[in-house]
Formats: C-alpha cells, sequence, structure tokens
C-alpha cells in the first residue's frame, strides 16, 4: 500500500512538469524538451538555497524565475532566430547540464536536515500522510494560479496562439511574445515540479531530470484520453484531467515495478508504455481527432 | 483612409524562383469606400491585401493609414485599424476555443489582452445578441468550440467577430470561396451589412463576378501584380454584367 502512497506522491510532485507540458504542447502547440533542463535546475536551486538555511518561501519565487528563464530563452531562440522549437529546447537543456553542475558544484546533494515544505505543517504524525496532505493543499493552488490565467483575457490570447497563429495576429496579438511567455510558464511549473522532488526525495541530482520530460508527456497523453473521454470543455476540468494523467502513469509504474519488473528496465517500460497510450486512439474504434 | 505608394513585393528575390507579385501600387481609398478586386489567379490580389494588413511588408513603396505611415507596423499593431476575413474560414477562428472565447479576443483587438476575467454575464448576453442577429441559430451554441460550426457559420462570425472592436478597415479575401451558395449568400449580405451599419471602409477581393457587380462601390481589376482598371463608383453602376465578364476573356 506504501508502495502505491509513494507512487501518488511523486505523481504530485510531478503535476507541475504534466501542467508545463500541456501548456507547451497542448496550449501552445509547441513540443518543448527544455524539461529536463529545467526540470534539474529547479532542483539545483531548490537544493543550494535549501542548504543555504533559506526559507522555501522565498525559494519557491526563485525556482519559479529560474524555470522562467529557461524557458524564456528556450522560447527567445525559437521566435526570434527562427530555429526549430525541439532543437532550442535540446540546445537549453545540453547548456543547462553544465549550469546545473557548476551551481551544484559537486553531482549529488543531500538534503536531509533541512526544513522542507513538507515540514512546515505537521497535520498528523504519519510522514507520508503529512506529505500527501501538504500536497493536496499545494497542487490544486497551483491548478488554481493556471487555470484562473487561462481563463483571463490573456489566457484566452494563450489558448487562441497554439490554435490559430494567422487569427491571433490579426487581432493584435504579438505572437512571439506570447510565444515566449507560454515556454516561461511551462518551465517555471517544471521547475516547481524539480522544487517539489528534490524535497520529498531528500536530495538533489544532476542526473534526477534524465527523461523526465517523457513523464510529462505521458501524463499529458492520458489526461488528454480522460478529456476527449468525458468531453470536457472547461479549462478547469482539463488540468485536473492532466492531473488525473500523471497519477494514473505513476500508478501504473509503481504496478510493473510490484509485479517484478527490474528497475533498471524502468525507462524501457515507460518509453513503451507512452507508446502504447499514444497509439491505443489508433486502434479503437471511436473517434480519434 | 488607405493610401499606398508604390507598393512593390518580390518574393524571394534573386533566386531562380523569384517573383514580382505587386509591381509598384499607387491606390487611394477615401474613408467608407467599399473596394472590391477581381483578378486572375496569381495576381497579386491577396499578396496586395497582405501588404495592407502588415501579413506581408513590402520590398518597396509605403503605406498610410489617415495619413499616418503605418509601413513599418507589425501585423499585430496594424490590427489597430484592420480587421480580416479570410479565404480559408479555419484561418479567422481558433477552433477549440468557443464561441464566447473567440469573440472576447476579438473584443479586445485593439487593446491589451490582461489578466482578468472578461467573459462575463454582460459580455455573454451582448455576444448571444449579436450572433443573434445572424439568424443562424447560434446564439444558442456559444459554449461551444468553434470548430465544431461549419465553415459557413465560421465566416459569418468572423465578420461579426470584426466589428466588436472598433474597426475602420475590413479586408475581404474571398470570404465565401469556400462556401456553398447559400451560405455565400448570409456571408456577402452580412458583410455589405456591417460594412454600412459600421461605416467601414472595405475591400473585398472576389472571383465571384456576380458579387463583384452586386457589391461595393469601386471595382479594381489586377494582373501581374498591377492595377490594370479602376472603375469608380459613377461608373461602376452603369457597368454591365457582360462587360465585366468580358474582362476576363
Ligand atoms: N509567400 C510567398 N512566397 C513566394 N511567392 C508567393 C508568396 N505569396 C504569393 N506568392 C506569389 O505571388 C504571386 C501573387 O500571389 P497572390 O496570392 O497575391 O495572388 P492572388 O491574386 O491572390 O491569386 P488567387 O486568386 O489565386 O488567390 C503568385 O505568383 C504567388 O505564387
Ligand atoms: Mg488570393
Amino acid at each position: 500500500m506504501d508502495f502505491y502512497l509513494t507512487a501518488l506522491l511523486q505523481a504530485l510532485c510531478f503535476s507541475g512538469i504534466a501542467l508545463g507540458i500541456y501548456i507547451s504542447m497542448k496550449i501552445f502547440n509547441i513540443p518543448d524538451i527544455t524539461t529536463d533542463g529545467s526540470y534539474t535546475l529547479g532542483g539545483v536551486v531548490t537544493g543550494i538555497l535549501l542548504s543555504h538555511s533559506l526559507p522555501v518561501s522565498a525559494i519557491l519565487p526563485i525556482v519559479t524565475l529560474s524555470g522562467a528563464l529557461a524557458g524564456a530563452v528556450t522560447g527567445l531562440i525559437h521566435t526570434k532566430l527562427k530555429i526549430n522549437a525541439l532543437l532550442a529546447g535540446i540546445l537549453v537543456m545540453t547548456a543547462l547540464y553544465s549550469i546545473n553542475l557548476t551551481l551544484l558544484g559537486r553531482s549529488n546533494l543531500p538534503l536531509l536536515n533541512y526544513k522542507t515544505t513538507f515540514d512546515t505543517l505537521t497535520l498528523t504524525a504519519d510522514l507520508n500522510q503529512n506529505t500527501f496532505l501538504i500536497l493536496c493543499i499545494f497542487v490544486p493552488i497551483l491548478i488554481g494560479i493556471i487555470g484562473y490565467i487561462l481563463k483571463t483575457d490573456f489566457g484566452i490570447a494563450m489558448r487562441a496562439t497554439g490554435n490559430s497563429e494567422t487569427m491571433v495576429r490579426a487581432l493584435g496579438v504579438n505572437t512571439d511574445r506570447m510565444k515566449i511567455i507560454g515556454l516561461a510558464i511551462a518551465n517555471s511549473l517544471t521547475a516547481t515540479s524539480g522544487f517539489l522532488m528534490v524535497q520529498f526525495q531528500g536530495y538533489a541530482d544532476i542526473n534526477m531530470g534524465i527523461g523526465i520530460v517523457i513523464m510529462g508527456l505521458g501524463s499529458v497523453i492520458i489526461g488528454e484520453t480522460i478529456i476527449n473521454w468525458l468531453r470536457i470543455t472547461s479549462v478547469w476540468l482539463s488540468l485536473a484531467a492532466v492531473l488525473g494523467g500523471a497519477i494514473v502513469f505513476q500508478l501504473v509504474l509503481a504496478f510493473t515495478l510490484s509485479i517484478g519488473v527490474d528497475a533498471n528496465l524502468l525507462k524501457l517500460v515507460t518509453a513503451l508504455f507512452v507508446l502504447l497510450i499514444v497509439s491505443l486512439p489508433r486502434f479503437s474504434f471511436t473517434k480519434a481527432s | 483612409m488607405i493610401s499606398l505608394k508604390g507598393v512593390q513585393k518580390t518574393f524571394n528575390r534573386g533566386k531562380a524562383n523569384e517573383v514580382m507579385a505587386l509591381r509598384g501600387i499607387d491606390l487611394e481609398i477615401p474613408e467608407r469606400d467599399f473596394v472590391v478586386i477581381v483578378g486572375s489567379n496569381g495576381s497579386g490580389k491577396t499578396t496586395l491585401l497582405n501588404t495592407i494588413s502588415a501579413s506581408v511588408l513590402p520590398s518597396a513603396g509605403e503605406i498610410f493609414f489617415s495619413g499616418e505611415n503605418v509601413t513599418t507596423l507589425p501585423e499585430h499593431q496594424r490590427s489597430r485599424w484592420v480587421a480580416r476575413v479570410f479565404q480559408n474560414p479555419l484561418s479567422g477562428t481558433a477552433p477549440d476555443l468557443s464561441i464566447l472565447d473567440n469573440f472576447r479576443l476579438a473584443a479586445l483587438r485593439t487593446s491589451a489582452k490582461s489578466l482578468k476575467i472578461g467573459v462575463d454575464e454582460k459580455f455573454r448576453n451582448a455576444v448571444r445578441d449579436k450572433v443573434a442577429t445572424l439568424g443562424l441559430g447560434l446564439e444558442n451554441k456559444i459554449n461551444q468550440p468553434i470548430g465544431t460550426l461549419s465553415g459557413g457559420q465560421r465566416q459569418a462570425l468572423t465578420l461579426l467577430m470584426s466589428v466588436m472592436d472598433e474597426c475602420k478597415i475590413l479586408l475581404l479575401d474571398e470570404p465565401t470561396a469556400a462556401l456553398d451558395p447559400r451560405s455565400a449568400e448570409v456571408v456577402m449580405k452580412t458583410a455589405d451589412d456591417l460594412i454600412k451599419q459600421y461605416s467601414l471602409t472595405a475591400i473585398l477581393i472576389t472571383h465571384n463576378l456576380k458579387d463583384a457587380f452586386r457589391y461595393g462601390n469601386r471595382l479594381i481589376q489586377m494582373a501581374e501584380g498591377q492595377i490594370v482598371k479602376d472603375i469608380p463608383s459613377s461608373a461602376k453602376q452603369s457597368l454591365s454584367e457582360i462587360e465585366l465578364y468580358s474582362w476576363f476573356m
């Protein structure tokens, strides 16, 4: 049981990545894989500042800003230099590896003796359950903020940018600027995941982001399946569905491990699982978009 | 209102596939003129509209709106004056967004899209009333994604959207090309009504000579990137449909 609780906690930590990928991929229609780098960046920044005994309330804004900066750089490269978004993301992700390593100064930083977000409130004695409750406050607030932004006039312009660029430009939107801001928001969410994860697992690691983008992708694709199934049109429910996608994803991975699949094969299993859900609509008889 | 001075556009300059789409266009369009442009495929009609909206920047020449030089203003800034309806019904609306959200964005064409929620009950009712004037029964579907509607319905809505915010210039690039005759009729009538009601300066590109004949007060024919005929209001009225057909023979 505890095994699945841990998976659930991980899923909640990953919700930032899922929401970030949802924004870049689904709302802006940009395949952004800065993710691996900005997730680690969020983790590294959190680790360093925690070890300097900064309070988490001060760390979080810095983490989101650092993620936003990474995303904005990808956005600038993509829009101003007219470089393919995928390549722009790879470039920034690669550069971030060195930056993260320089910032961290070593490859792993243990953080067991610092006061983290999960120690700020003690709601129950059980550590995992307490973490769960705190995430149950944190993640809805995150979804609330993003949902609110998407509902505003600015958010409508954001959603339209990925949907019909010709139209939004004719309606007075600077689409380049919009994409840069969008990627900044997406990667600040991703960095927030790094922030949570580092505190949850108790260390920051230079390799923690490798292949993490697939978690986000998988979650969003499951989320989308839920959205299509239930014919969701509301912005809030869509975001909730993406969170649901992240949870399903982690539970399925936990299940695979529990039936005895070698942990070394985890990434392979993950890739196959994502392949399966992506290809599922091709096989089903219901309408596929 | 609109004034073009020696506007030229060359695509792929210096390459083997160089095209001179516009070869020095001089055009004065006074306020409230409704200009219809005809001309064969590739004669530069769309390119001309695109230079006015800044989707395409001219290689040479200058563009003025009410005496203000707008030649270097990018598209999102020129939209302060210009609203557009595209040839492709899909280009004028965002398919996954609801009718309501599409209208909200259109209502903010000339202003900032801020971080406040602008879709409230009042706005909703205003959109419902506006949409009802089309008589297509779409007022009950304003929360539906606009992509679920037909091309004709979307074109008609795009037209309405263009007058949601202050608009001086309306550019219509073959707005009915993809529509069946009945929808085309609805869209053209809506356009004509809106142009009159809001005193717009309008340019319509069309291959439908009946529409060219029926609508507008000035008729321009383009060929090979140049204006070859410019028929003012008085002469357009006495132009016969047969004569118009003969231009294309
Ligand atoms: N983006 C572009 N790149 C290169 N050439 C272009 C581009 N846009 C237009 N052209 C060329 O410029 C010329 C004029 O094109 P334009 O689209 O303005 O014609 P049109 O009069 O609108 O034709 P149609 O009636 O078919 O819509 C054509 O030869 C076209 O191939
Ligand atoms: Mg054309």
